[in-house]
């Protein structure tokens, strides 16, 4: 038998298969046998010894409570939403209902409905999933969860825009919590967009589209970010206005005024 | 009876919060340990984990239960100890830096815990931190995964992502630089 290659090594140490043409028995024979490879694999040994060196700050058994305390509020607080997974016809059949149901709370919203109650805030999918052959419930449900989802994007903009920033040693501030919230709004984003799209709301649908840039751009950007970066998101955020407009749009959707929309 | 990953994943699914905590009970020492090897840091380290059991509980419908809750668990750590070490732009705060492999130091006989083979010993435990501090992201990641974490290489390539050939040469790549770094050290302090 030739003589055992580094790569066949590593793999004959880690109980790896390796190619064919080295069984691992022949290997193990080899190695026995060979002083040379004997004396490289001694080495490598003592290599991968070494690294054992390192050695991981023992946590107590409170360790995992002290990571609950630490999370389990977040964890709590998470609405999470299991989105089913649907065809695409459904998605289909559920944005055009959705439209249908925006053109009929924008564009045909004269009836002026009440203020909202304050009923338990509804989930896209939850709307999506239920919605009514009532189309006056229909445009209630809606409006609330559109009024909902803007709250929640102006919240993640705000606690951006607005934070006292607790930077790490190395500068960086995580703001991993607001991504993983912008990502999870930017899908419900979408489909109010391509349904204000449809329905005609252009102003709506151009305010929706401005916010749905920043939410795929923090989603996207990195989870932690330098004072340099956050002073430019802020002033990003400042500069286009975003969250006036998503104020003043969340406002009407909640109060029905679209034609202050228009101004925009 | 002792209710297996699977279960507590369905009950959290469900809305049951004390499942997940049960989860994060069984499964941070373990994500601690390679969130520390992958970032060196133990601050680091923790947030890491917090981080991915936070991201975890959130995408909880994205898991499909081909891997097992823990490989899933891992993957979610690995990739964002990757982030976090791409991320940053200092260097780790362990790595010692100026010691060289010939250090007279390093090569005094090993005769027992000398004062001199301890501080033998912690000068190996910077080169190890700094050698390993030299491995890309995926090559660190790799190597702890196959070394450490005892994943056979295809379970290590679906944590990274990548197929098991990647992964493969990945930890090829991570030992030939550990091997370049410490094999001299290595030899000295037998």
């Amino acid at each position: 038998m030739k003589h055992l290659d580094d790569e066949e090594m590593i793999l004959w140490h880690y109980g790896e298969s390796g190619d064919d043409t080295h069984p691992m028995e022949d290997a193990r024979a080899h190695l026995l046998e060979c002083r040379e490879c004997g004396a490289r694999y001694a080495s490598l040994v003592s290599v991968l010894d070494a690294v054992e060196a390192v050695a991981v700050p023992e946590r107590g058994p409170e360790y995992p409570a002290q990571v609950w305390k630490k999370i389990g509020r977040d964890v709590s607080a998470s609405r999470w939403v299991r989105w089913p997974r649907t065809a695409p016809w459904n998605w289909a059949a559920a944005t055009a209902a959705a439209a249908a149901l925006l053109v009929a709370g924008f564009v045909a919203g004269r009836y002026s409905l009440s203020a909202p109650p304050a009923e338990p805030l509804l989930t896209t999918n939850a709307l999506l999933t239920s919605m009514p052959a009532d189309a006056g419930a229909g445009k209630r449900v809606l409006r609330l969860a559109v009024a909902d989802h803007l709250e929640r994007s102006q919240m993640v903009l705000v606690e951006l825009a607005n934070s006292n920033p607790k930077f790490n040693r190395s500068g960086h501030l995580n703001i991993l919590s607001e991504q993983e919230r912008a990502e999870a709004l930017v899908s419900e984003n979408r489909l109010y967009r391509q349904s204000a799209q449809f329905a005609g709301q252009t102003a709506v649908a151009g305010v929706l589209e401005e916010l749905e840039r920043v939410l795929l751009d923090i989603t996207h950007g990195p989870s932690e970010i330098s004072a340099r970066e956050l002073d430019a998101l802020r002033q990003r955020l400042e500069s286009e206005g975003i969250l006036f407009k998503i104020h003043v749009l969340r406002s009407n959707v909640r109060m029905e005024q679209p034609v202050v929309m228009e101004r925009l | 009876m002792e209710l297996t990953d699977g279960t507590l994943v369905e009950k959290a699914r469900a809305g049951e919060t004390d499942a997940f905590r049960a989860l994060v009970e069984r499964h941070s020492q373990r994500l601690f340990r390679l969130a520390y090897r992958m970032t060196g840091n133990q601050e680091d380290a923790e947030d890491v984990v917090q981080d991915s059991f936070l991201r975890a509980f959130r995408r909880l419908d994205q898991f499909d239960g081909r891997a097992s809750f823990g490989t899933w668990l891992h993957r979610i750590a690995a990739n964002r100890s990757v982030d976090l070490v791409r991320s940053r732009t200092v260097r780790f705060e362990y790595g010692s830096g100026g010691d060289s492999v010939d250090d007279p130091v390093l090569t005094l006989p090993a005769r027992g815990p000398s004062p001199e083979r301890v501080a033998a010993s912690s000068q190996i435990r910077d080169r190890v931190e700094e050698a390993m501090n030299e491995l890309s992201a995926v090559e660190r990641t790799a190597f702890v995964l196959r070394h450490f974490e005892e994943m056979h290489l295809e379970e290590v390539g679906r944590v990274l992502g990548c197929g098991s050939n990647t992964a493969k040469h990945s930890v090829f790549r991570a030992v030939h630089k550990l091997r370049r770094a410490l094999e001299p050290l290595a030899k000295s302090a037998r």
